[in-house]
């Protein structure tokens, strides 16, 4: 269940009919940060705003401050290393993927 | 309303009534011997009798596929099929009632290949028994009609939202012509109404998403309430009959019993033999054999509380099944016949699978069963559980 969401989840006479969700995105409120093996580590040392990464991410889990890159939402963010792929930086790329601790 | 007599096939008043429903959208395929229907309902599309969206599809599966995206963008949605058709809508069948999508469909009923057959009998409409829709089943062409309008104001009823079959014998009702009553357009118009759906694709100010993944932390209390809603829509069924009733001048309950209060010996059963059957009653009555038929008219919801009442002063039952359950046991109907009389009597019932593919049920068959029965009565034995009616030995 929903990390923001710690009350009991409704029963099935409060539940909408037909499995249809009428609240538009509310996948931010649902913590499937959960499933990652792998997750990426941004440098922002090594980062030139190039925004690829950005435009990339299946989950919208690049983080964007001010107009700028500034870090991975791992709320969302499932690990998928797309990222970190396509992260044009040489010789040591500015997103690395790191085996994640549990 | 004023109403007119016209003599028409199954098929034809099928197609009729679709007319006068006018649905935004019918998505369908060809199939024997669902096709005279369909294309008669094509055809007043293409004269611009109506302005019914026809999607013309590659598939059964795509037609119930179509079904499903329309009537979730907030359409009245109707198709058609029989047999393999079906077989093959079979598991958008389920996904139509679990998002709760008040798809119609009249359903021709034919045999399941295999072999191959394209004539009558209920395995079609069995194979979808469970699977959240309701059923209701005519006897002739006139239900067909009658039962068709009923449906979409059952379907639509907000304590409702399941979809719904309109089952009727494939050749037998479909291709034969009958005399029937049909009714004014702007009667049937106001009779139906207009669709309010509950959610829709289509509302940009209110957005909603269909179809998501259900967990086991959802999924369950979706398929709760189904089951409420399909309990609930007795109710709605019975009140729409009772409206329809009004306006047309006819009765439709859940079942309907021939010559049944004071008989001995009784068949349940559902389709066009209760037509042939109400013939060979009424010939056994003037011989003095007290005889009566059960018709179930709604098969889903079962109407299990009214099946017993009507049939507990029996002394034999005969359950008549046009499809076999396979299960080393007897037909569908014959399970659950049973099933509604357990505790409630001990009144001998026995089955007997008929028809299957088409093959004829004349009066001979009709008054084997009754003869059947009276020695049952007679002597409280039952001699063949299950008996397969017609087949050669
Ligand atoms: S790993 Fe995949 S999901 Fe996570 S930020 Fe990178 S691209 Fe997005
Ligand atoms: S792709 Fe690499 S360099 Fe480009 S914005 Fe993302 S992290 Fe920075």
């Amino acid at each position: 269940m929903a990390k923001t969401e710690k009350t009991k989840a409704p029963g099935w006479r409060e539940v909408p009919i037909g499995g249809v969700n009428p609240e538009a995105g509310n996948a931010v409120k649902y913590n499937s940060g959960t499933w990652r093996t792998f997750k990426p580590v941004w440098f922002n040392d090594r980062c030139t705003q190039c925004y690829l990464c950005w435009i990339n991410c299946p989950d919208v889990s690049i983080l964007i401050k001010e107009g700028k890159v500034a870090g991975i939402d791992y709320e969302h963010c499932k690990g998928c290393g797309i990222c970190a792929a396509v992260c044009p930086v040489k010789p040591k790329k500015a997103i690395e993927m790191v085996k994640e601790e549990k | 309303m004023s109403k007119k007599l016209v003599a028409l096939t199954g098929n034809d008043a099928a197609a009729y009534a679709m007319k006068q429903i006018n649905p935004d959208v019918v998505a369908a395929y060809p199939i024997t011997p669902q096709t005279s229907l369909m294309e008669k309902f094509a055809q007043y599309v293409a004269d611009g009798e109506i302005d019914t969206e026809v999607v013309l599809v590659e598939s059964e599966h795509s037609a119930m596929s179509a079904c499903v995206g329309a009537s979730a963008a907030g359409a009245r949605v109707m198709t058609a099929t029989s047999s393999q058709g079906l077989a093959l809508m079979w598991e958008i069948c389920y996904i139509a009632a679990g998002y709760r999508l008040p798809i119609v469909m009249p359903l021709v009923n034919r045999a399941l290949s295999g072999p191959i057959n394209i004539h009558c009998d209920h395995s079609d409409a069995m194979g979808v028994r469970d699977s959240g829709w309701i059923q209701l089943w005519a006897e002739n062409a006139q239900e067909v009609y009658d039962n068709l309008l009923q449906a979409i104001r059952i379907a639509e009823d907000p304590s409702v939202l399941l979809p719904v079959i309109v089952n009727y014998d494939g050749f037998i009702i479909s291709h034969a012509i009958e005399n029937m009553h049909i009714y004014d357009d702007a009667g049937i118009n106001k009779f139906v109404g207009e669709y309010k759906p509950k959610y829709t694709l289509l509302d940009p100010a209110n957005p909603t998403t269909f179809g998501g993944f259900d967990l086991p932390d959802y999924y369950f209390e979706h398929r709760r309430q189904i089951a409420d809603a399909m309990t609930k829509s007795a109710k709605v069924i019975a009140d729409v009959a009772e409206e329809f009733s009004k306006i047309c001048g006819r009765e439709y309950k859940f079942i309907e019993g021939y010559r049944l209060e004071d008989a001995e010996i009784a068949i349940v059963a559902l389709g066009s033999t209760v037509g042939t059957a109400r013939a060979v009653v009424d010939e056994l009555r003037e011989k003095g054999v007290k005889a009566g038929i059960l018709k179930i008219r709604v098969f889903r919801p079962f109407p299990e509380g009214e099946i017993a009442d009507s049939l507990k002063h029996l002394k034999a039952i005969a359950v008549l099944d046009r499809a076999d359950a396979l299960n080393a046991v007897g037909g569908p109907l014959f399970d659950e016949i049973r099933a509604a009389l357990y505790r409630k009597s001990d009144i001998p019932v026995v089955n007997y699978i008929y028809g299957l593919g088409g093959r004829d049920m004349g009066l001979g068959e009709i008054n084997h069963v009754y003869a059947d029965l009276a020695g049952i009565a007679k002597t409280g034995k039952i001699k063949e559980l299950t008996t397969y009616l017609g087949v050669r030995e």
